[in-house]
């Protein structure tokens, strides 16, 4: 997991507070989490301690995020329903219904969305 | 600038789209404007900066020693795309540029680009007259077992994670691999109060041999004292492992301890982050899907797009700045894109040839003096094929099907497999939605390996549009031209 650096560290003198501070909530697998507003979602994660964002569709197996950059695909998860976002490329918003991507999607799951 | 947040209200037609805002494409943006052309810049990010001055305007961490003073020489490109009238859009990504037709299906002349956009799930097709592709660099993938755990990151990824949120990994951190960024990374970390339990230094012995021909040329160069302050640090203040070999992260959900090869010697040690670094290699996808021409470049070990003089790829009219066209540095890629924009205001005559070649000069100058020293740190840091070609055969290769370094090995070796397209048919391998991001480098390697042949013979992944995963909801809802009804209609 990660944490923010000291306050005396990210804090200029000559420099009011950032609006960016300012603290949002959302929820990553019914867990509710609390972010900076403006941060990635796959950085918010991490600042509330989950590594593992999503199973594979192969294996099954957990991973988390690797490149932060949008290359590796791995910080796939589920945003307000949909599927497959790459959470290293979202920003966190107030609200966010977040879950992980469990696997491939089965034909069940995609009969239960039809309906 | 113009900041568009809406997808819709992006122009139909531009003179000129940039893909990518970092320094390259933020350079260029700016410059093209100044020459009068209508211009879009495209990024994915939420912010301009693109990774080296990654959230540059939104950073929490204010206090500059931290982030050190060639981060924050990124703000005067970023003040001058905001001068600028440029139509910048961010969160959008560039899924395809293919040639534009008319309504009967002919190519239009002169040639017009047709450019395929998404903006948080909505897409539209826009028409540029000339592309600069300006999509950087992506860390070089070397697979080595149990780098597909929780907790194993790049060190790129640790880097963007304090930058852009000013987070720091918790617990034990070990920062591993090869490469000037492991260093910068490393002490970055810990000035920042993470701690740093062991760099793993895989720079391979022969390496600085082989580099100290062109240590004088180094010398003389900007990244000289920069280099040997922080490799002098390094000696005293980090916990340095030198020529480590056989990476092996070991763990079952996630991190729990990295064996190594320290000179000889067996040796393991607890963790909760492993970073891993090799180096960084052009981003090619795009270049690559819209046909441009690669070469082997073998100072980097990695497909690289061909330009000329004027940063123009093999396909007219699509043009190639900063380390997509090859690793030179971000002041580097900020000149380029300099000269790539002036290029591209030529070619559709807003300049004349000789404005061109007077205003070029200077920055052509520059680009050269910013190249020295990098035959150095490229030779240097250069990997080496038991890096690239991992011996346990149950390495995963391609992190998204998860195929492992035995069953490609096998695979080619039975069904006397040539390349990796072909080796695509069986297994998968650079089908997944990172679409050979992270694979492409070391399938190579493997099939290069079981052949016997140099590796630049067994090619490279052809890329295909879409380059970025779309959804078929977003195709479907975009508005269809006569010309694409038309080759689908009975």
């Amino acid at each position: 997991m990660f944490r923010p650096i000291s306050r005396q560290l990210s804090q200029a003198t000559d420099q009011p507070s950032n609006p960016l501070d300012l603290i949002i909530e959302f929820t990553f697998d019914g867990r509710l989490m609390r972010a900076r507003n403006g941060d990635t979602l796959a950085a918010s994660l991490l600042a509330n301690g989950v590594n593992a964002f999503r199973r594979t569709s192969i294996s099954g197996t957990e991973r988390g995020p690797y490149c932060l950059m949008g290359v590796c695909f791995d910080c796939l998860v589920v945003v307000d329903g949909i599927g497959n976002r790459q959470a290293c490329l979202t920003p966190v918003r107030q609200g966010m219904v977040v879950e992980p991507q469990r696997g491939a999607r089965t034909v069940d799951a995609l009969e239960n969305t039809d309906q | 600038m113009n900041r568009i947040d809406n997808i819709d209200s992006i122009a139909d037609r531009y003179d000129l789209v940039i893909v990518g805002a970092g320094p390259a494409g933020l350079a260029a943006a700016a410059e093209a404007n100044q020459l009068g052309l209508t211009t879009l810049l495209a990024d994915e990010n939420i912010s301009p900066g693109g990774q080296i001055y990654r959230a540059i305007t939104t950073t929490p961490v204010k206090r500059r020693s931290v982030l050190g003073s060639a981060y924050w020489e990124g703000l005067a490109l970023v003040h001058d795309l905001e001068k600028s009238v440029v139509d910048y859009t961010a969160r959008t990504v560039v899924w395809s540029v293919e040639p534009a037709l008319d309504d009967t299906g002919k190519l239009i002349e002169p040639t017009h680009f047709e450019v395929g956009l998404s903006q948080t799930g909505k897409a539209r097709l826009i028409r540029a007259r000339r592309l600069i592709l300006a999509t950087g660099a992506i860390e070089r993938p070397v697979p080595v077992p149990g780098w597909t755990l929780p907790g194993v990151m790049t060190a790129g990824a640790a880097q963007i994670a304090l930058k852009s949120s000013g987070l720091v990994p918790e617990g034990r951190t070990i920062i591993a691999g090869s490469g000037p960024l492991l260093l910068l990374l490393a002490d970055q970390l810990k000035r920042s109060g993470a701690n740093i339990v062991a760099v793993l230094e895989t720079t391979p012995r022969g390496n600085f041999t082989a580099a100290l021909p062109q240590l004088a040329d180094f010398l003389c160069s900007t990244y000289a004292l920069y280099g040997l302050k922080l490799l002098a640090k390094s000696r005293f203040s980090l916990p340095m492992r030198r020529k480590v070999s056989g990476l092996s992260i070991v763990g079952s959900d996630c991190v729990q301890r990295i064996d190594f090869n320290d000179n000889g010697i067996s040796r393991s040690i607890e963790c909760d982050h492993v970073l891993l670094h090799h180096g960084i290699i052009p981003n090619i996808n795009m270049a690559s899907a819209l046909g441009c021409e690669l070469f082997w470049d073998e100072s980097v070990h990695a497909w690289t797009p061909v330009v000329d003089d004027w940063l123009e790829s093999s396909v007219a009219g699509i043009g190639i700045a900063g380390d997509g066209a090859g690793i030179a540095g971000a002041p580097s890629a900020a000149v380029r894109g300099k000269m790539a924009a002036i290029a591209a205001a030529a070619a559709l005559g807003r300049i004349d040839v000789a404005s061109r070649n007077t205003m070029s000069r200077p920055l052509k100058k520059q680009a050269v003096r910013l190249a020295r020293g990098r035959a150095f740190i490229d030779r240097l840091f250069c990997p080496t094929q038991p890096m690239l070609r991992p011996t346990d055969p149950s390495t995963i290769i391609c992190r998204c099907e998860e195929v492992r370094a035995q069953q490609i090995r096998d695979v080619v070796n039975d069904l006397n497999v040539q390349g990796p397209n072909q080796l695509k048919a069986y297994l998968r391998t650079g089908m997944g939605p990172c679409q050979g991001r992270m694979c492409g480098s070391s399938i190579i390697e493997l099939i290069a390996e079981q052949r016997g042949v140099p590796v630049h013979e067994v090619g490279h992944l052809h890329l295909r549009m879409p380059i970025k995963p779309i959804t078929l909801e977003e195709i479907a809802s975009m508005p269809q031209s006569q010309a694409a009804k038309n080759a689908v209609m009975r």
